[in-house]
């Protein structure tokens, strides 16, 4: 018996250990990161620190804010989280609702042409011929409509919204509700904890969203803050910011490089400890059932 | 009331499935795939006469199997270490640190990693006032693969766990309690019990991940690949993107992608099968 304890103990504080490991190697490159961002001129040569630096020098940042390129990606980055979450939910609802009611003939249908696109798509080609054909190019809306529904969310949300009991929407059809009218005075506000979901959901993913704009976009100003990013840590460009006119010291290039990571990041990493809760839920919500 | 999501998936996920046919075509965009002239099986044989493509198709293969073998199960692991923590204050603090990083882009991660690990990055800096040597991972043929799959690890496994936590709270606790009378340590409870009550968790998992088997995360590697490790790295989707979007090569490109994506449906539909005449329950 007392060897069984002991053995356990050694073993739960093992894994205890491993698992702090773990979650420090997710979060210290992050740190690291920001550090780098404020870290002064003399810091960074030297590069022995890992965790914060001594001195701090915030030159990096009111560098890029001085530029107009900065403002104007961050500008369209923060329209199409608006505008593309706002379509996602808009059209995601909607379609989800009408699959979760027994009385919408065609339901099945609907859910298996969702379903199906699932396994199998056109591919990206014919998706691009498709956006080009369909006049988004080089227009903001191709970061948005062709990723209007997440196939995955709008089953998810089907699930939910199957679980609102019937006799519920039958009281307000007889009290003179129509189809609509269910939906926005009753379904949608008895879903609020998983409409909070998937609005984070999308959100994220729309603030996060470069490989549409690399397809789809050719202007420059058009460019969201990843494709900034990109081109400033990635191709090396950055100079990107470079402004003739003020006299102001140019700060090392791996400093506004330090600066931009945390700038596309750091509306994400600031909010996501207050959402987590509602992260998990979504995705377990239906996920697993029985 | 579906009226706009319907539109949506004809529109954008159903024409483009008609539009697999310029693969059998030699499309022309003024002609449209209309009026573009049919060719059969040329584009089809195209690909088995270009040795490139030979190449892509074995890094594809290569690097999706180093993920399913390493960024398949780390996930796993990690949601039966959470299980066993009885600190609930632990486990949220630990969740909360190993879910962030999946919420990054793929360019903050891909930059993350770029500055970290350059050549005068802060871990050839430690690395070097060590004593060590410094190591270049960034440009490096022979661990271009391991890097690629490291990121995933780093980026996903995390919440990949949270599927398999969800599972775990299925399990009866009574079965806990009769293994510990019958003397059973931790680790016999976890082969025992743990790992039996999330296998078909597990399998569904399993089958869903082999359906994207050449899809082996486009956004990332189009990031990370350089013209040093173009040989171990490019593979088939980059090789689509710059051949199709840049090139404009339409009708080869497409014939490529849908022979991606019929492998990809055939590898799902046998592994369903198999796993129902293995008495699972399978994904449909």
């Amino acid at each position: 018996m007392n060897t069984s304890k002991k053995s356990s103990y050694f073993f739960y504080s093992a894994n205890m250990l491993l698992l702090a490991m773990l979650a420090l190697l997710c979060v210290l490159p992050i740190v690291n990161v920001v550090a780098m961002s404020v870290a002064s001129l003399q810091d960074i040569v030297s590069g022995k620190f890992i965790l914060w630096p001594k001195h701090l020098d915030f030159k990096a940042y009111s560098y890029i804010f001085n530029t107009g390129v900065f403002f104007s990606s961050l500008k369209n980055t923060v329209w199409i989280t608006a505008v593309g979450t706002f379509v996602n939910l808009a059209v995601t609802t909607l379609l989800a609702y009408v699959c979760s009611r027994q009385r919408f003939s065609g339901r099945r249908m609907i859910l298996f042409m969702v379903l199906f696109t699932m396994l199998f798509s056109g591919g990206m080609i014919p998706t691009y011929l498709v956006v080009k054909a369909t006049g988004l190019m080089n227009s903001l809306w191709a970061l948005v409509v062709p990723s209007a529904v997440s196939a995955f969310n709008m089953l998810v949300m089907r699930e939910f919204f199957e679980s609102i009991h019937e006799s519920i929407i039958e009281s307000a059809t007889i009290d003179g509700c129509n189809d609509l009218g269910v939906f926005f005075r009753i379904v949608l506000p008895l879903s609020v904890p998983s409409l909070a979901t998937f609005t984070l959901f999308y959100a994220v993913g729309n603030w996060n969203q470069y490989f549409a704009a690399i397809l789809y976009l050719n202007d420059s100003s058009l460019w969201p803050l990843q494709i900034l990013l990109r081109q400033v840590v990635l191709i090396g460009q950055s100079d990107i910011y470079s402004h003739l006119d003020s006299g102001e010291v140019i700060p090392l290039p791996v400093s506004t490089q330090m600066a931009t990571v945390v700038l596309a990041s750091a509306p994400i990493v600031v909010l996501y400890p207050f959402l987590q809760r509602y992260f998990v839920q979504g995705l377990t919500l239906g996920a697993v059932k029985g | 009331m579906a009226l706009p999501g319907l539109l949506y998936f004809l529109i954008y996920k159903y024409v483009p499935l008609m539009g697999v046919v310029i693969a059998f075509q030699k499309y022309k965009p003024v002609q449209g795939f209309l009026r573009s002239d049919w060719v059969g099986l040329d584009n089809f044989r195209r690909i088995f006469d270009t040795p490139e493509i030979e190449k892509y198709f074995i890094n594809t293969a290569i690097i999706s199997c180093y993920q399913i073998v390493f960024a398949f199960t780390v996930p796993i692991v990690i949601a039966i270490m959470l299980n066993e923590i009885r600190s609930a204050a632990f486990k949220k603090i630990a969740q909360t640190l190993l879910y962030l990083p999946h919420f990054l882009s793929w360019v903050v991660v891909a930059g993350i990693f770029y500055l970290l690990f350059q050549s005068d990055g802060q871990i050839n800096h430690l690395l070097v006032s060590w004593g060590l040597h410094p190591i270049n991972i960034l440009s490096n043929k022979d661990n271009f693969r391991a890097m690629l799959v490291l990121q995933v690890i780093w980026k996903e496994s995390g919440w990949g766990t949270i599927i398999y936590l969800a599972a775990l709270t299925g399990i009866p606790p009574e079965l806990y309690e009769a293994a510990k009378m019958d003397g059973a340590g931790r680790l016999r409870q976890i082969y025992h019990i743990t790992l039996p009550g999330i296998r078909s968790t597990i399998l569904i998992l399993f089958i869903l991940r082999l359906g994207s088997v050449l899809d082996v995360g486009f956004e990332q590697i189009y990031l990370m690949l350089n013209a040093s490790v173009s040989d171990v790295g490019e593979v088939l989707d980059t090789y689509v993107y710059r051949m199709g979007v840049v090139n404009g090569d339409f009708s080869f490109t497409t014939a490529v992608g849908l022979l991606k994506g019929l492998v990809g449906m055939m590898l799902i539909v046998t592994a369903n099968r198999l796993a129902r005449a293995f008495g699972e329950r399978g994904v449909y």
